[in-house]
């Protein structure tokens, strides 16, 4: 089908892809655009939680025996240490995320030579960086069940009080995300031993980080958010 | 197909603006101090809708019709539009809508940002599920407490609003199955609910509002003429949701002071 | 220039689950999509039905289901709008058409996460099995609306149906939630990076723009829609107090403490109200699509045409508080979502001047989906119009939560979008089944919607002034009902004969799909890319090359060509856009 390429105007660049490199990266950045989607209900779903903190900390409930309106919210005193310990494990899991990421962008670049017959990418000493994220990840995890072990040492349950019951809310969802995202990292993982297409590995563990590091500064906030808008 | 387009969609046209016109079924007569106002808005609102209802139709019906292709149609006008038409129409859009909405928000103003005046008759309503419990304050002026482990709706009256008769200032309310208020004069009322939203709603008085549990709102209306007025509930509560009404009298104020006294006779 | 084989997202399956169950191909799975609200309609119909025996009846022993209770009325009513709105207006289309007609529309083989595209579908499908459980389990659907105002929805004591079944409805919803977020991600990354060349923004069919902003009102609504519904899982059980205060239900005191009914109000209807937009705009789409179409005219102001769906799009997220004005919010909020919300008639006005505009000095050819593209003009005036009556808070105070707020929405979403979905099935049925469906059924199936439609609908706005509330099960009690009763009975006996036309549309789809004559590759003489591949087509959907664009997608009856229409992939001209 003949074509005038001077006269046609920019905007909507998908031609199907003539070699695979263009392929891959159209499925990069397609796979990253669809991450920077993904994020974005995530997101609202926290600002909703968030809108719904907010107003219910200053909220006054109309009280029968009085008649008076008055307002119920109790702080609860979070374990600082346990959570600051917690929070630097998943800081250190996003350093390590990254340069994981990093690694297997190098490697992936590779990919062309994997099929020249008789040619091996070879298996030179590379620090373990996924495994040691999934590692730290698995702490944090741990390290959150510590932390709800001990709120309930004091009493403390979801239901407790309003306070309470928006802690665990925050922090469970978090961790449901996070566990959603450790379980495809150690999908990953099992890849990295197998005979899969390193550009297809690299997508996966491309997207999987840049949604680790938004689960970071996500729980970032979160902690933020319920120790100091008490 | 062009001529039966156009011919019933200008009957339904025509045929919904005549019921509208012709107030077949309308709003009842209002009977309140706000009434006129809102009823003005209505028409004000009904006009300017109706016009654009009568003129959207009908260019709809007649377009479909008038450029119909056949053999001897005029050659289509190839166009993209018409930017100065698009700013025209979009302004005038907006100048009517902000316009009505402005007008309307007087009124709403009017009812709404304003609390009760000092003489108002003090009314607390309850509603529950399924009746709704009116309560007067009586000659203290002041509703004594009530206790939710109290409450016991199958009991009615006091019992149903868990009113705490130890309460000094419990001992001359009023709790009744029926609301009673003198002509007019403002109403104040404190909406409460025990269970589940439930609405306060009387057509011929042009009010409504929602009854929250956990909340205690004041929302006031003046009646204007004596007569009996059926409060509906108008949001939903559960299976009992349309049996839940109840009874507004509005009676001369010498008719008022000679019930609620008869009432606090009854308590003796 | 060499035409190379476009790498297909993936190869063309073999075998009948791979072909048909979990494929992987968008127009299959549009189709999918497509049935399941084809099913959840009739279901709805079914009970709406049952409703307006009921309410006109109510004594009456219906066979198969016998005597219907007044609470059994709310369950009824509760699913006939969940079912509605979630199920058959948020399902078919954009699932179903937006699915099948995106990526064919943008020059794209498919969508771009084919796997993800699979899962939203089953994920759907998985909800609304769940939903229809509800009606099986002890106690049975859910009375609360399908707008499950707490505490009425968090007391699983404040009614039948509230136990496990109500629990069922949340819990489908949250399912919901989720495939709609997948399919949303894919319509917007497909959108924004796999259109062909040529295809630049303002080149894309408004259908494609309806389906990128309803994609995007779905991906900024549903998240909370989500948050919603876990609180009030946890409210109903695990004794949170998100929602519900202190309450005192059939004599018994709760435990809950201090939350607020109005927060689940807030938060649902800041889904709510983009979720109507996300009922109507593709149906809009589809209008402004048929009606250029068959007028052999360009869509009169393209641009204003889509800068009105995007500014439709945000200025739905302002609104939502017009669904509160007699809730106990703030008077004050209450005039300023008054005014954002007599702001978004504006931009349905300009669309509604566009469409008429379209018709102006056009060449109007009146097949199927063109009858139905004018009616969806028709009743979106109608409905539209009586939306500024309840945007004054003012009007509000009488007209809330009586008739005249259906006779509103349906109008719109029961009416409006249902006629779009039926001008695209019209439309868009020669593509993907290679035949045509029936001219003189369609016709009869047309007049009937239209008329029965009206029928329906318009006396709820006379039922709504003369204060008849809504949701309620029977009409003896309140005095002045009693004369409201005959226009009731008028509504039944419309929708009874509303609804058996329908009949006539579901076995025309059916026969034609085996019998109808076959259709040629581009039967409306269109421009979109859809009608320029073979009918229906093929899996990679343009047989092995990517197009490429040159041309607008509204290029009818341009002065000095050769025919009437310029595809959008016909050779440049030098001329036009």
């Amino acid at each position: 089908m003949a074509t005038l390429n001077s006269t046609i105007p920019t905007g909507g660049g998908y031609d199907g892809g003539d070699n695979v490199l263009a392929d891959y990266a159209g499925r990069l950045r397609r796979a990253r655009l669809g991450m920077a989607v993904a994020l974005t209900p995530i997101s609202m779903l926290f600002v909703s939680f968030t809108s719904a903190y907010i107003v219910r900390q200053g909220l006054p409930t109309l009280d029968e025996k009085s008649g008076q309106y008055v307002r119920d919210w109790i702080a609860v005193s979070l374990p600082v240490s346990l959570l600051l310990i917690n929070t630097f494990l998943l800081v250190m899991s996003t350093f390590t995320m990254e340069m994981a990421r990093r690694q297997m962008a190098r490697r992936a670049v590779l990919t062309p030579v994997q099929t020249i017959p008789g040619v091996s990418i070879g298996d030179e000493k590379r620090f373990p960086w996924l495994a040691v994220t999934v590692v730290l990840g698995f702490g944090f995890l741990a390290g959150q069940w510590m932390a709800w072990r001990e709120f309930a040492s004091r009493g403390v349950y979801l239901a407790t009080t309003p306070s309470s019951s928006f802690i665990y809310l925050l922090t469970v969802s978090h961790a449901v995300h996070l566990t959603g995202g450790l379980i495809v990292l150690i999908a990953a993982l099992v890849m990295s031993m197998g005979r899969e297409r390193l550009e297809r590995q690299y997508i996966i563990v491309d997207t999987a980080s840049w949604y680790w590091h938004f689960m970071a500064l996500l729980w970032i906030y979160i902690f933020a958010l319920l120790q100091f808008a008490k | 197909m062009g001529l039966a387009l156009l011919a019933v969609i200008w009957l339904i046209a025509f045929l919904s603006t005549y019921f509208f016109v012709a107030k077949t079924w309308w709003l009842p007569a209002g009977m309140s101090a706000a009434a006129a106002g809102i009823d003005h808005q209505f028409t004000r609102t009904f006009i300017a809708m109706g016009i654009i209802f009568i003129l959207a139709q009908c260019s709809l019906g007649y377009f479909a019709w008038r450029y119909r292709d056949r053999k001897d149609a005029a050659k289509v006008d190839y166009s993209h539009g018409n930017i100065k038409l698009e700013l025209i129409w979009t302004t005038l859009t907006a100048i009517l809508f902000i316009g009505l909405n402005l007008q309307g928000s007087a009124i709403w103003a009017a009812e709404r940002f304003r609390p009760a005046g000092p003489n108002a008759v003090q009314v607390e309503v309850t509603g529950m599920q399924f009746a709704w419990y009116f309560r007067y304050p009586g000659a203290d002026g002041k509703y004594g407490k009530t206790d939710p482990q109290l409450i016991d709706p199958s009991a009615g009256n006091e019992s149903a609003i868990g009113l705490d008769t130890r309460d000094p200032a419990a001992k001359d309310d009023v709790v009744t199955g029926t609301m009673f208020v003198p002509v007019n004069r403002e109403v104040d009322l404190t909406l409460k609910a025990i269970d589940v939203i439930h609405s306060f709603f009387v057509p011929s008085m042009r009010f409504k509002q929602d009854a929250v549990p956990g909340l205690a709102i004041h929302m006031h209306f003046t009646p204007t003429q004596i007569g009996d007025y059926e409060i509906a509930c108008a949001e939903l509560c559960g299976l009992g949701h349309y049996k839940m009404h109840g009874m507004l009298k509005v009676v001369s104020q010498a008719d008022y002071d000679k019930w609620l006294a008869a009432r606090e006779a009854e308590k003796q | 220039m060499a035409t190379t084989a476009a790498p297909h997202l993936h190869a063309a399956p073999t075998g009948f689950i791979r072909k048909y169950i979990f494929s992987l191909d968008h127009k299959v799975i549009g189709l999918q999509y497509y049935f399941l609200a084809l099913t959840a309609v009739f279901v709805g119909m079914f009970l709406s039905l049952l409703m307006r025996i009921h309410l006109v009846w109510p004594g009456a022993s219906i066979p198969l289901v016998g005597e219907i209770k007044p609470e059994t009325y709310l369950a009824l009513l509760t699913m006939h709008g969940t079912i509605m709105v979630f199920f058959v207006l948020t399902t078919a289309p954009q699932g179903g058409f937006g699915n099948y007609f995106l990526p064919i529309q943008v020059g794209a083989p498919d969508m771009a996460f084919p796997v993800l595209n699979m899962l939203s579908f089953w994920t759907t499908f998985v909800a609304f099995m769940v939903m229809l459980a509800a009606f099986f389990v002890t106690g049975g659907a859910p009375l609360h609306g399908w707008t499950g105002y707490t505490p009425l929805s968090a007391l699983p004591n404040a009614g039948p149906g509230e136990q496990l079944g109500a629990d069922l409805w949340v819990i489908s919803i949250a399912i919901f939630c989720i495939a709609s977020l997948m399919g949303a991600l894919n319509f917007i990354t497909t959108t924004l990076d796999l259109r062909a060349k040529g295809m630049t923004l303002f080149r894309m069919p408004l259908t494609v723009w309806s389906w990128l902003i309803t994609a995007i009102l779905g991906l900024l609504a549903f998240g909370v829609l989500l948050s919603a519904g876990i609180l009030l899982l946890l409210d109903r059980n695990l004794g949170t107090s998100f929602y519900v205060p202190l309450v005192v239900v059939n004599g018994q005191v709760m435990g809950h403490r201090g939350g607020s009914p109005l927060l689940w109000q807030h938060l649902f209807w800041f889904f709510g109200h983009p979720e109507v937009y996300i009922a109507i705009l593709p149906g809009m789409g589809v209008a402004s699509q048929i009606l250029s179409t068959f007028s052999r005219k360009p869509i009169f102001g393209y641009k204003a045409m889509v800068y009105a769906i995007m500014a439709i799009g945000f200025l739905g997220f302002t609104v939502w508080g017009h669904h509160m004005f007699m809730s106990g919010m703030s008077p004050y909020s209450a005039f300023a979502f008054s005014l954002m919300t007599m702001a978004i008639g504006v931009p349905s006005a300009i669309k509604t001047f566009n469409w008429l505009g379209t018709l102006y000095r056009g060449r109007i050819r009146f097949q199927s989906p063109m009858l139905f593209a004018i009616g969806f003009v028709s009743v979106f005036v109608s409905g539209g119009l009586s939306g500024p009556f309840l945007a004054q808070p003012v009007l509000d105070i009488p007209l809330h939560d009586t008739y005249f707020v259906p006779a509103h929405f349906h109008l719109i979403m029961g009416v409006a979008a249902i006629f779009g979905i039926f001008a695209a099935t019209y439309y868009w049925f020669p593509k993907m089944f290679g035949r045509m469906m029936n001219e003189r059924m369609a016709q009869v199936h047309f007049w009937f919607s239209l008329i029965g439609a009206y029928a329906i609908f318009m006396p709820m706005h006379y039922l709504g002034l003369a204060g008849h509330p809504r949701r309620y099960s029977q009409l003896t009690e309140l005095a002045y009902l009693h004369n409201l009763i005959p226009l009731q009975k008028f509504i039944t006996y419309a929708a009874f004969v509303t609804i058996t036309a329908q009949f006539i549309f579901v076995f025309n789809l059916f026969w034609s799909m085996f019998k109808g004559p076959k259709a040629s590759d581009n039967p409306w003489e269109a421009t979109t890319l859809e009608w320029t591949t073979s009918t229906p087509p093929p899996h990679d959907n343009f047989g092995g090359h990517t197009p490429v664009v040159n041309h607008g997608p509204y290029e009818y009856s341009v002065p000095g060509a050769p025919r009437d229409y310029i595809m959008q992939t016909d050779p440049p001209t030098g001329t036009g856009h």
